[in-house]
């Protein structure tokens, strides 16, 4: 069938420049561009190309320029491009539109409407330089009291106090499977979080046997849906365990693995057999309440011994502050929340892009939820979905979160370039895909040197910020929505992050 | 759900200048001396608010809690209504054995007094209530005249034990609610004030006190958003608008209800910093990171020196990094505390020792034997 969709993207080739090498050819996976020997020519077919500039970047001569394609049906505010071409490849395919990364819709991106306070006069600005200045911070349950008995000077802690995780700095790696992403972006995920002092995700794809004994300290592992890879090893090998419920891009709804990505090592780690589809089931099966997401935790709880704090990750969705309060209540040492631009190495663009809330909003509502059922100490929140800089972390904490996972924000510093291919299996950056060829392009000891700046940078960052505002250690920052104040948003959005107007 | 409105409130901020002095055998001293050293701090404060809180001035009362209230509002009718409305209560649950008005000097000479008033009572438990300490009972009872009763604050509440506060310079307000004749305390604690960005009232003024327990703080807590919410978790209130009120609400959590000694407290508002913990032994480094694990949003952030003042008691703390001065001196019985040595010089020239504490290192004073104010 002949297809009504214009090409997204027009390829510029500027001929004197190019000489010939065929290295864009090399380079692009989707066979954009092809040699013909005849006339000695690159020639480039605009159709297969998705954006992804690994051409562009890696081109000797700079000779390639690939931009948005700058055909247009009749302009129509109802039915912009997207909506007409997404209706035209359904109606030639009768299939789901999927895609990839998360939601790139201009729904309001509250981080951008608030601002920080810094101290003038009356409290000394702190220069993180010359001063101390701490990001350290543990995530899991702490108890309302502390049972000390102080005789002659000796204190003793009669307290059992939960197991928590100590993080450096508030940011860790958010769930990202191995088998999703590359077996290089996986490692180097690993070995930055193991550098910089945080955690990395493992996702629901498992941990490779030879990762356990190097990695395992700064693992979180997960147990999905699909259970994948999950044996007694697996559990204790890691800091942590996190059940997963929910993501942001695809809250209500399972994930799907094909059988292509499926190699004999993802195979393997995912203890099913080559080849086959990795499909989790939309919910847990064993989960159908409350109180069957109890049994879990407490179950995994008995197979680690109690020494490792147990998280439970959900998709921030209307009534999700409620469905916390009750996950702490059933046992979760920490509550992940994935907001509604979460990303996703495959997912429905239906769900991707009309299902869930903002997380900006997620994590106030939150933790006043918790705060005002005095159970707040009981849990930590690590706020997922959307983080794209150091201020958004920043704020996060200052709405109530005690960390962030960045998930997005890892893969660019890795090379992404967020062109919503992931489902394919054909990345060109080496990241989202299984293909050897592919994956070896990405380079362990550079991409986890990335990775390791971008945390140190943000933790830079971070501290500068906390001490324009007079402060000196994370904890205090920690649902201080004083410093917080909010431009251009309605009086409801002011009152749900629980800030002040600029001014006021 | 309904939606949770913002609040609106505003967080006054000050600089200013505190001062203690306490005879810790024991021996009860009128406020002439202080008055003379808070006024020799005169250009710390700008006249916008002054107070004292003074240890063991109502012998004959020493059994019953001794609530000083201020009725504020317009008119003279707004204030006799909040009166009215808060003697229902009082009657109701407590038993009141005498109340009188606090004496004081011409009231046109101050800018707006309220009506200021003291009760001395017992709880009057009943029903589901009895089950509370008197304590528990009396912080609850307080929380709700703060926050249910419009233009009625409770701001002194121990037994033994009253604050006297107010707009006006420090030196003003002794002679006002005239301290240096009426009263006798064996601890003076003493605030000058410089607030910075609201009108003044007299519920703001220092010190804050809940029971027994009296904050004077000169400084600005950054982390006040954080320190409230961990306490309002707690039944904690915070309706004064200023953020020395965290602090007095965090050292009752921890002193009174918790019963944490004052060096497990003094780590928690002000914790060593991580560096300094990871290189102590074992058990200090245990104890240290359980404290900050968990206490963690009672840290108090931002610059700040203290006085506190609890029965037989008086205690100075800074802030972790030492942004506020804080001198101590000793004089045979008398422990001073003072933001500049130079005022305690000036009541007692010669002293025994002087010292700058460390930064988050509480200095205490005790007195020598407890009974001879308790019986």
């Amino acid at each position: 069938m002949k297809s009504f969709v214009f090409p997204e993207f027009q390829i510029i080739r500027d001929e004197e420049r190019c000489g010939q090498c065929r290295g864009c050819e090399r380079q692009c996976a989707f066979g954009t561009h092809t040699y013909d020997p005849v006339a000695d020519r690159l020639i480039s077919d605009d159709t297969k190309c998705a954006g992804c500039q690994r051409c562009v970047i890696f081109c000797p001569k700079h000779a390639i320029l690939v931009r948005p394609a700058p055909s247009f049906y009749r302009p129509n505010a109802s039915w912009s491009r997207e909506k007409l071409e997404d209706l035209k490849k359904q109606a030639e395919t009768g299939g789901v539109i999927l895609t990839g990364s998360g939601n790139d819709k201009p729904f309001r991106i509250y981080w951008d409407h608030i601002l920080l306070n810094a101290s003038q006069v009356t409290n000394p600005s702190i220069d993180p330089l010359r001063e101390p200045m701490e990001l350290r911070t543990f995530l899991g349950s702490k108890p309302d009291i502390m049972d000390i008995s102080a005789q002659d000077g000796k204190v003793d802690i009669r307290t059992e106090i939960s197991p928590n995780l100590m993080v450096e700095t508030p940011i860790l790696f958010s769930a990202m499977s191995y088998g999703a992403i590359s077996y290089n972006a996986f490692g180097s995920l690993a070995r930055a979080a193991c550098k910089s002092g945080t955690y990395f995700n493992t996702g629901e794809g498992g941990l490779p046997k030879e990762m356990r004994a190097e990695f395992g300290r700064c693992a979180i592992v997960q147990v999905a849906s699909g259970r994948f890879g999950i044996d007694a090893e697996y559990l204790n090998c890691a800091a942590a365990v996190e059940i997963k419920v929910g993501q942001g891009a695809k809250p209500g709804i399972g994930g799907h693995l094909p059988g292509e990505k499926v190699s004999q090592l993802v195979a393997e780690t995912r203890m099913i057999p080559q080849g086959t589809d990795a499909i989790s089931p939309a919910p847990h099966h064993d989960i159908y309440s409350i109180e069957d997401l109890s049994m879990l935790i407490t179950a995994l709880k008995e197979a680690t011994n109690y020494e490792k704090p147990i998280s439970v990750k959900i998709a921030a969705v209307h009534n999700f502050a409620a469905i916390a309060s009750g996950i702490v209540r059933a046992g979760a040492d920490i509550i992940a929340i994935d907001g509604l631009r979460g990303g996703t190495g495959a997912a429905p663009k239906a769900i991707r892009d009309n299902v869930g809330i903002p997380i900006e909003l997620a994590i106030s509502s939150l933790d006043r939820r918790l705060r005002g059922e005095g159970i707040r100490n009981r849990c930590s929140i690590i706020a997922a979905g959307g983080i794209r800089c150091s201020a958004d972390v920043v704020k996060a904490i200052a709405l109530g979160a005690d960390a962030v996972y960045i998930g997005s924000a890892a893969l660019i510093a890795m090379g992404c370039t967020l062109c919503q291919k992931c489902y394919t299996g054909k990345c060109n950056w080496g990241i989202c895909t299984t293909d050897p060829r592919l994956s070896g392009r990405l380079n362990m000891d550079i991409a986890s040197q990335r990775l390791s700046n971008l945390i140190s940078a943000w933790s830079h960052e971070i501290a500068e910020m906390l001490g324009g505002m007079g402060i000196n250690a994370l904890e205090s920052l920690r649902g201080n929505r004083d410093h917080l104040r909010g431009v251009g948003l309605y009086e409801w959005e002011l009152d749900v992050l629980g800030i002040k107007g600029a001014g006021e | 759900m309904p939606r949770i409105r913002r609040e609106l409130y505003c967080k006054e901020i000050c600089s200013c200048s505190i001062f203690g002095a306490m005879n810790q055998g024991g021996e009860r001293f009128n406020a002439a001396g202080v008055m003379k050293a808070i006024a020799n701090m005169h250009v710390r404060g700008n006249g916008l608010g002054g107070g004292f809180a003074a240890y063991g001035i109502y012998p004959q009362y020493k059994d019953y809690y001794a609530f000083h209230l201020m009725f504020t509002g317009k008119s003279k009718q707004d204030r006799l209504e909040a009166k009215a409305e808060l003697e229902a209560l009082l009657c109701h649950k407590f038993e009141v054995v005498y109340d009188e008005e606090i004496p004081h000097e011409d009231e046109s000479t101050m800018i707006d007094p309220p009506l200021v008033w003291r009760y001395f009572l017992l709880p009057h438990k009943r029903g589901e209530e009895e089950a509370l300490s008197d304590e528990e009972y009396i912080v609850s009872k307080i929380m709700q005249v703060n926050t249910k009763i419009e233009n009625a604050y409770v701001f002194s509440s121990g037994k033994n034990m009253g604050c006297f506060k107010g707009v006006g310079y420090p030196e003003e307000i002794g002679r006002y609610f005239m301290l240096d004749r009426l009263y006798e305390a064996y601890t003076w604690t003493v605030h000058g004030r410089f607030p910075t960005n609201t009108q003044a009232w007299w519920g703001g003024a220092h010190p804050f006190s809940l029971l027994d327990t009296s904050i004077v703080h000169n400084g600005e807590i950054s982390s006040y958003g954080t320190n409230r919410w961990y306490l309002e978790m707690y039944g904690y209130a915070c309706t004064l608008q200023t953020d020395t009120e965290v602090i007095a609400y965090a050292a009752d959590l921890l002193m009174r209800r918790q019963r944490l000694p004052i060096d497990i407290v003094a780590k928690i508002l002000a914790p060593p910093i991580w560096n300094a913990i990871d290189r102590m032994n074992q058990s200090e480094r245990k104890l240290l990171t359980t404290l900050r694990m968990v206490y963690g949003p009672l840290l108090m952030n931002g610059p700040f020196a203290i006085i506190i003042g609890q029965t037989g008691r008086m205690i100075g703390l800074t802030d972790r990094i030492r942004l506020r001065p804080l001198t101590a001196a000793k004089r045979g019985d008398m422990f001073y505390l003072s933001s500049e040595e130079a005022s305690i010089r000036l009541i007692s020239p010669q002293l025994d020792r002087v010292w700058t504490p460390n930064g988050g290192e509480p200095v205490v004073g005790e007195l020598n034997n407890k009974r001879t104010v308790l019986q």
